[in-house]
């Protein structure tokens, strides 16, 4: 009786295509220059663009590394024009920030139990900046030779 | 049958992607970008720099940095032009040119990467 029910009422209802339109308030383009924490939300999605500024560069010094002293010099003295400076010193600036804001949201992408307990966030963020001077120090190892 | 999304492979190549970037970009784009050949720090010398990426262990290294620092890039520029710029129209089109940008950056980078001498 019920499923019989239920079926007649499927095959009353009908959907119409003219459905009530949504209230929808309208956003500026501009929106992310109404508050710091906006802006500072752009900024940080905007550290990608540098994060692949960064990828250019490092294929483009691999290249001249594989063709030889001479390319490679070039290359260095590539790295000295001042707008070349002047964008690295701003990528700099955003892949830090990219890196300190990463970490400073890496307790709410993982939550690490540990005997039952939630570990604090302070820690996993802490951890996370140990691993980051751990990491660097790899680097600086095999790549500053004096 | 639903379609399945390819959201969550791209969210998660943006995801590590992101680790990966946070961790060692910011000291290898100070030290190759700027304290060598500024002279802030000694650089090293030309055979060494060749010695150490004709190892494959670093080849590997940096093609996978590369791979995922793109992909990281393209996920993220692709949401802040939805976002920010609310160009939704041209979803398909900033879709292919994210994507499509990565997808040739890593072939090049493993183009590069494989060839070197």
């Amino acid at each position: 009786m019920k499923t019989r029910e239920a079926r007649d009422t499927r095959q009353t209802v009908r959907y119409t295509e003219y459905h009530p339109r949504w209230y929808r308030a309208h956003v500026s383009t501009w929106w992310w220059l109404a508050g710091w924490p906006y802006l500072k939300f752009i900024l940080r999605e905007m550290s990608s663009v540098f994060v692949a500024w960064f990828v250019v560069v490092l294929l483009l010094q691999i290249r001249a590394l594989s063709r030889g002293p001479e390319a490679y010099a070039a290359f260095e003295l590539w790295l000295q024009n001042p707008l070349i400076v002047l964008l690295n010193l701003i990528t700099q600036f955003f892949v830090i920030f990219h890196a300190v804001t990463w970490f400073n949201v890496a307790p709410r992408a993982m939550a690490i139990r540990f005997r039952g307990k939630r570990v604090p966030d302070p820690w996993i963020v802490g951890a996370n900046y140990v691993a980051w001077a751990a990491i660097s120090l790899v680097v600086v190892w095999f790549l500053v030779r004096s | 049958m639903a379609k399945q999304s390819n959201e969550p492979v791209l969210w998660v190549l943006f995801s590590a992607g992101g680790v990966m970037a946070a961790f060692v970009i910011p000291v290898q784009l100070f030290l190759l970008s700027l304290a060598f050949p500024l002279g802030w720090i000694p650089a090293p010398r030309y055979e060494y720099m060749l010695a150490l990426v004709r190892l494959p262990l670093t080849r590997l290294y940096l093609f996978v940095l590369c791979f995922l620092a793109l992909f990281h890039w393209a996920h993220r520029f692709r949401y802040t032009l939805y976002d920010g710029l609310q160009i939704k129209h041209l979803n398909e089109l900033i879709f292919v040119c994210c994507y499509g940008g990565a997808m040739f950056g890593t072939v090049l980078a493993g183009y590069l990467l494989w060839n070197f001498r």
